[in-house]
C-alpha cells in the first residue's frame, strides 16, 4: 500500500459494528466525529493535554486525538453518546447536571468518560484528593473544577448504588 | 501530519524486515510519536504498529530476584502490577506519576525508553537501578544506553523487547512536575544497589539523564536525607528555560533527592 491510499478499518462503536475506508493518518477522534458523525467527543488541543477527546477503548479511558483509527481495528469503543441507556442519563451524566459540573460544556464529555473510568478502576468511594489527581489530564477553562469534583464524587456513589441494585435483582 | 503507510506486523521478524524500509518508524503507544507527527516534527514514511505484538511483548515476570518487563507494557500496568509493587515498589510508584491516567493507559515503557526524552521518568529509573535493555539484537546496560538528548545506543532496525531491573536494597523516586506539561522539571531516583548507591536526575541535565555523583559519595556511608543536607548541587550543565533556570533546578535536585530518600527509607 502506498502513501495517500486508504485502508479499511472495522471496530465496534457504542455497541454497533462499523467499518470505513480511511486515510491511515485519520485519528480516532476524526473517525468518530467526521466519519461517524459522533460529535460529542471534542478536540480542545493539539498537544494531547486537555482530555476533551477522552473515550473508552476496550474499557480503558484514552485520548482519541492521540490514537490512529486504523490502530483500533477490532476494538470496542465507547463514546459519550454510548453512555445513556435509552432516554435515561448515565448516573455520572446525571450527577454533572445535578451538581452544576459544567458551564460551557466543552470539556464535559471528556470529564465524564474519565470519571466513569475512575470509578471502574477504583470503585465508588472516591475522596477529593484522588479525584483531583485523576483529573490531571482533563482541563476545564470555566468551572474552576470545584463542582466537577463534587459531581464526580456523587456520580461515583450513584454508580455504586446502581451496581448494587443490579446485583440484588 | 504527513502521509505514511501503516503496517501491523504479527511477528518480530516481520517488524524488523518492515523497519528496514526507508524511514519507517515503530509505533507503540503513539503518545510521543503521534503528537510529534501532528506538529510535523517527524515525518516517517511508514509506521510499523507493534499493537498486534502486545501479547508477546508485554507483561511482568520475576527473574533473578528482580523484574523483567515487556517493552509494550503500559505505564498504568507497571504502576498496578503486583510483582513490580512487591519487588521494586519505587518503580511502580514512578510509573504511577507518568503523565495522566489516559496517557498511562496507552503509553509504553519501551516507547519511553526508546525515545529518551530528557524530561521522561523511565530513564532515571533504568540508570539508577542498573537495568538491562533487551533488544532484538543484544542486551545493553543502562549505563551504556542513554547517550544524550533523545539519543540512545539503539541501532537502526533494533527493537526493544524487554527491560530487566535488578532488585535494589532500597529505592525511591520524586519528581517536581512542570506545571504545564507534567513531565519532570526535575526528577530524582535514588537507589541502594549491589553496585553501590545511585542518584540519577532527569528533567534537568542539558544532556539528558545523569548521575549526581557528589550525592552518591555522600550517601555511600549513610543512605539518608540527612547525609546530603550539606551537599550543594552545581548548576553547571543544567538547563535554563522559561520554567526554571539552572540555579533553581540545582536547588530542586537537592530537595527532590532528599524526598526520594525519605520515601526509600520508609
Ligand atoms: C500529555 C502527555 C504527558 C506525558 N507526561 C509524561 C511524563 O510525565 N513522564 C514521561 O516519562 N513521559 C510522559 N509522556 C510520554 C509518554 O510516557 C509516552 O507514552 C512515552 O514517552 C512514549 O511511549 P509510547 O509507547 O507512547 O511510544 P511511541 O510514541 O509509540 O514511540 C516513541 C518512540 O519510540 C520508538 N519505539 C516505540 N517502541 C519501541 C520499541 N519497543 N523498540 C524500539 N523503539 C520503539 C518509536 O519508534 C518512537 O520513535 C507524556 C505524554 C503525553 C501525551
Ligand atoms: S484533544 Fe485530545 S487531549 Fe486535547
Ligand atoms: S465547562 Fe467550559 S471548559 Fe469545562
Amino acid at each position: 500500500m502506498g502513501s495517500g491510499e486508504t485502508m479499511l478499518v472495522a471496530m465496534t462503536v457504542n455497541g454497533k459494528a462499523v467499518s470505513r475506508d480511511v486515510d491511515p493518518r485519520t485519528l480516532l477522534v476524526q473517525f468518530l466525529r467526521d466519519n461517524l458523525r459522533l460529535t460529542g467527543t471534542h478536540v480542545g488541543c493539539d498537544t494531547s493535554q486537555c482530555g476533551a477527546c477522552v473515550v473508552h477503548i476496550d474499557g480503558n479511558a484514552v485520548k482519541s486525538c492521540t490514537i490512529l483509527a486504523v490502530a483500533c481495528e477490532s476494538s470496542a469503543v465507547t463514546t459519550i453518546e454510548g453512555l445513556a441507556a435509552g432516554g435515561t442519563l448515565h448516573p455520572m451524566q446525571e450527577a454533572f447536571r445535578e451538581h452544576h459540573g459544567l458551564q460551557c460544556g466543552f470539556c464535559t464529555p471528556g470529564m465524564i468518560m474519565t470519571a466513569v473510568d475512575m470509578v471502574n478502576r477504583r470503585g465508588p468511594d472516591l475522596d477529593e484528593h484522588t479525584i483531583r489527581e485523576d483529573l490531571e489530564g482533563n482541563i476545564c477553562r470555566c468551572t474552576g473544577y470545584h463542582n466537577i469534583v463534587k459531581a464526580v464524587a456523587a456520580g461515583a456513589q450513584a454508580m455504586g448504588e446502581t451496581a448494587f441494585k443490579q446485583a440484588a435483582e | 501530519m504527513y502521509a505514511f503507510t501503516y503496517q501491523r506486523p504479527t511477528s518480530l521478524d516481520d517488524a524488523m524486515a518492515m523497519l528496514g524500509d526507508g524511514d519507517a518508524k515503530l509505533l507503540a503507544g503513539g503518545h510521543t510519536l503521534l503528537p510529534t507527527m501532528k506538529q510535523r516534527l517527524a515525518a516517517p514514511s511508514a509506521l510499523i504498529d507493534l499493537g498486534a505484538l502486545r501479547d508477546q511483548l508485554s507483561g511482568v515476570t520475576e527473574e533473578a530476584g528482580g523484574v523483567t518487563i515487556g517493552a509494550m507494557t503500559r505505564h498504568g500496568e507497571v504502576a498496578e502490577d503486583p510483582i513490580v509493587k512487591r519487588v521494586i515498589p519505587a518503580l511502580a510508584a514512578m510509573a504511577s506519576v507518568v503523565g495522566d491516567p489516559a496517557v498511562r493507559s496507552r503509553g509504553t515503557m519501551g516507547g519511553s525508553v526508546a525515545n529518551n526524552d530528557p524530561a521522561a521518568d523511565y530513564p532515571a529509573a533504568c540508570l539508577a537501578l542498573g537495568a538491562t535493555i533487551r533488544t532484538t539484537k543484544r542486551q545493553i546496560a543502562a549505563a551504556d544506553y542513554f547517550t544524550g538528548l533523545f539519543e540512545t545506543a539503539l541501532e537502526a532496525g533494533e527493537i526493544i523487547t524487554a527491560i530487566h531491573f535488578p532488585k535494589p536494597e532500597k529505592a525511591g523516586y520524586e519528581k517536581f512536575r512542570n506545571p504545564a506539561s507534567r513531565y519532570a522539571m526535575v526528577g530524582v531516583f535514588v537507589a541502594k544497589t549491589a553496585e553501590g548507591v545511585r542518584v540519577t536526575v532527569t528533567g534537568a541535565g542539558a544532556n539528558g539523564v545523569f548521575r549526581a555523583q557528589d550525592f552518591e559519595q555522600a550517601l555511600a556511608a549513610n543512605f539518608s536525607a540527612d547525609a546530603i543536607k550539606a551537599v550543594k548541587m552545581s548548576p553547571d550543565g543544567l538547563n535554563s528555560d522559561i520554567h526554571a533556570d539552572a540555579v533553581y533546578r540545582a536547588h530542586l535536585i537537592g530537595v527532590m533527592a532528599r524526598r526520594a530518600l525519605d520515601k526509600a527509607n520508609i
